[in-house]
């Protein structure tokens, strides 16, 4: 096995499989997120008509990505976990609410609908911004003596992770609200192409704070951009090409464009991040190659990953397939 | 007072796999159900056996829906709580249960679906499949979950390096000794869980003459089922403790309430274990039956617990009394299901009033098994979380303080008391409603939502749409 990279082969794995959860989840959360400002109730029936086919299929990768990272990169799972704590926990709870309302919302007698309503709404939000302040708190580093979080339980929380937390709420938003733009007409995609315009002016603020904020406390980020690689400045060019891009499908009210261009912005962040976080699993001491499991454990994982993944993709595909095209009003739940 | 993080945790950790584990025993069985059902309604196409079994699809969607939710923080608690065993045991841990999330989920997620919403839409065939297929899901499932399980009892393939555990066989670990015999137990369990509780309503529908001609084939097959599953249980049982008696003597020495090393060992059935003073009291026992039982001899030794030292004894009193309390669920069950079997075959048992209304009060009871169950064999392997090479306060997260834990426990005791009080009145209202009239047979998938719950036309309050009466 000397001469293939197990390690790399696994975080190419995990790297997809995090990033399908957040384009996949991402949109569905942002439903969430946007649900008390949608115009009316027929808006948020049509809103949630359009995730619920399919939500649940998205968060199996977030457990895909739990159940990964502890084969494959156990010492991120053993500090991020216990670091993140009191965190972790919104995030669990705050999935939980909002999946439930999923199943009660419409079977709910009309005097007790708003609490499914206001359970899919905030705990669509703590979950996203739970998520934000992982990627923050993964951006500022941990404190590890002997391979275990040796910090408090709110180190976490500090401006830049409320920040960050806020960021991807935004973005999520984002791709929630080009989401709608796509799936629904009339009144409702009204509202999501204007609200889809002002996201995405929020979301760049919060990638400008981030771009800047990140490398001026993190010396290994600033060494990053400014040791010459030239082509890493292709990333913030592109990011702008892409939000214009976004603006401009918004401007001209098309309907599959602006989501897709939010998808495509998303995953500029994320190899934006990866590039300045590199090497580091757990910053500032461990690489992924210090995090990795032992060689034997990840390719017994790989040989089956390598077969079933195709399969799970083939499968959403389908599912994505069968439920394609605009929502309309008979095609609710009841 | 000091809030113990260690203690904390594993009030934590016991209470939110309790509840999990309550869904899972049962969709397991109901899985099983369903398919057969649907199988017999592919050969010779049944309006009733189909309405039957559509009804205990709705069923199943919930508690599926309620055991997926709460499977989710399980897939957290390792990491959050016992993140110094998941960094030791990550090798093995984390390949087994990430087999479980591609094979399983895989398996359910994809056939859930069709199963609940397919009936009209895809061919008979492929409904049947799917109904064969969530069942499979489920065994592959408790399969991997098991086998982690029964490592931490009896754990093998490994070697303990640098407090790492290396995976020196997979093969080993993963069939480790104990799979066998907790894998029959827990599917034997699961089969005994869901055979009670459809029997339990199908009573309860005959006791108040509803539904009569499914509840009465339900029963019957059920009845069948559980006359030879529930027996079958004692086996295995019985070869489960002797497998226990071989690799964790001291759990079997708190099962039977044995202090002393002993040749020709009574067998208790009644005793109050005092820790302190390291006896029973009111001990009432048969003499010589638990060496009989354990070695197979009269007068064969039996481990006490005073032949390890205290800190290496789990807690002798709820090891000792849950077992009690699921042996005698377990003869309880053998007898209701032979004096139901015996009346079914003299053709009695729909005219047994009583006995009917005794059946319909047996829900819950099997749970109540099960857990005890759990309790026995889990709280018996304590103080290790591995048995023989970690103890479970090596295990515990090192910067977890009390107030974290405490906080996270009452959260986790909130939220699950919402959520599935909700539930539980939902499927209170599912069974009260009942399996459609086979006359008015309705299409309620005409829309194209594929979420568990939302197989059910029943709204929140209970209330069915008029068009299904």
């Amino acid at each position: 096995m000397e001469t293939i990279d197990l390690t790399l082969i696994w975080l190419g794995i995990i790297g997809i499989g995090i990033f399908m959860y957040v384009l996949m989840d991402g949109f569905d959360l942002g439903v969430g997120i946007l649900f008390p400002f949608a115009p009316d109730d027929a808006s948020r029936d049509r809103m949630m008509n359009s995730v619920a086919p399919i939500w649940d299929g998205n968060e199996t990768w977030l457990i895909l990505g739990g159940a990964g990272l502890l084969a494959a990169f156990p010492l991120v799972y053993a500090v991020f976990l216990p670091a993140l704590y009191i965190g972790v926990f919104l995030l669990v709870a705050g999935l939980i609410f909002r999946g439930i309302a999923f199943e009660f919302r419409f079977k709910a007698s009309p005097a007790s609908r708003h609490w499914w309503d206001r359970s899919f709404n905030i705990g669509s939000t703590v979950a996203a911004f739970a998520q934000g302040a992982v990627v923050g708190a993964y951006i500022q580093g941990f404190e590890v003596v002997d391979f275990q979080y040796a910090g408090g339980a709110f180190d976490w929380l500090t401006p830049f992770t409320v920040m960050t937390g806020v960021g991807v709420v935004t973005g999520y938003a984002l791709l929630g609200a080009t989401w709608t733009v796509m799936k629904t007409e009339g009144a409702t995609q009204d509202w999501a192409f204007r609200i889809s315009e002002r996201l995405l002016i929020g979301v760049l603020a919060f990638f400008v704070v981030v771009s800047l904020w990140t490398p001026l406390s993190k010396p290994f980020v600033q060494a990053r951009w400014l040791d010459g690689i030239a082509w890493l400045w292709l990333f913030p060019v592109l990011t702008l090409a892409a939000s214009f891009w976004v603006w401009r499908a918004l401007r001209e009210r098309r309907d599959v464009v602006p989501f897709v261009g939010s998808m495509v912005l998303f995953g500029l962040f994320y190899l934006g991040l990866l590039i300045s976080m590199w090497p580091y699993a757990v910053p500032p001491d461990y690489t992924f190659w210090d995090a990795a499991s032992a060689p034997g454990s990840q390719l017994f994982l790989l040989l089956g990953v390598l077969f079933l993944i195709p399969v799970i993709l083939v499968y959403t595909a389908f599912n994505y397939w069968v439920f394609r095209g605009k929502v309309r009003d008979g095609d609710g739940y009841h | 007072m000091e809030l113990d993080p260690l203690l904390l945790s594993r009030i934590q950790f016991a209470f939110v796999v309790s509840f999990h584990a309550i869904f899972p025993v049962f969709t397991i069985g109901l899985a099983a159900w369903i398919a057969l059902l649907e199988a017999l309604n592919y050969r010779k196409p049944d309006p009733v056996l189909e309405k039957l079994s559509q009804f205990w699809i709705k069923i199943f969607a919930v508690v599926f829906g309620m055991g997926v939710v709460s499977g989710i923080v399980m897939a957290f608690q390792f990491g959050t709580n016992w993140s110094q065993f998941s960094f030791a045991a990550s090798n093995f841990l984390g390949p087994v249960l990430s087999y479980e999330v591609v094979t399983a989920f895989f398996l359910e997620a994809t056939f859930l679906g069709v199963l609940l919403f397919g009936r009209s839409r895809v061919p008979p065939g492929l409904h049947l499949l799917a109904a064969c297929m969530v069942a499979i899901g489920t065994f592959i499932s408790s399969f991997w979950i098991l086998s982690t399980n029964s490592w931490f009892h009896t754990p093998a393939g490994v070697e303990l390096i640098d407090g790492h555990f290396q995976v020196t066989s997979w093969l080993q670990a993963i069939f480790n000794p104990s799979l066998p015999y907790r894998f029959a137990h827990m599917a034997l369990a699961s089969f005994i869980t869901g055979g009670l509780v459809v029997a339990a309503v199908s009573a309860w529908y005959l006791v108040r003459d509803r539904n009569p001609r499914s509840s009465r084939i339900a029963l019957k097959m059920t009845v069948v089922m559980l006359a030879i599953a529930t027996p079958l249980q004692m086996f295995v049982g019985d070869l489960h403790g002797l497998n226990t008696f071989e690799h964790q003597p001291m759990k079997v020495a708190a099962m039977e309430g044995h202090w002393e090393t002993q040749r020709g060992a009574p067998l208790i059935l009644f005793a109050i274990p005092d820790a302190d003073a390291e006896e029973n009291h009111f001990e009432v026992a048969i003499p010589k039956l638990g060496s009989l039982i354990l070695t197979h001899s009269l007068d064969g030794e039996v481990q006490g617990l005073k032949s390890v030292p205290a800190e290496d004894r789990p807690p002798v009193g709820p090891v000792f009394w849950s077992f009690r309390v699921m042996v005698g669920l377990g003869v309880f069950f053998i007898l209701l299901s032979w004096v139901s079997a015996v009346q079914l075959f003299r053709g009695r048992l729909f005219d047994s009033r009583r006995l009917l209304r005794v059946i319909s009060w047996v829900s819950p009871l099997p749970f109540i098994a099960v857990l005890a169950g759990w309790f026995v064999t889990e709280i018996g392997r304590q103080p290790w979380i591995v048995h023989g090479l970690m103890r479970v306060e090596d295990a515990v997260t090192p910067s977890l303080s009390g107030g974290m834990a405490l906080t996270t426990l009452i959260g986790y005791i909130s939220v699950y008391a919402v959520v599935f009080g909700a539930g539980l009145y939902y499927l209170r209202q599912v069974i009260l409603a009942g399996p459609d009239p086979i006359e008015q047979a309705h299409d309620f998938d005409s829309a194209r939502p594929k979420r568990p719950l939302s197989a059910n036309p029943l709204n929140f309050n209970g209330e069915t749409p008029a068009a299904e009466g």
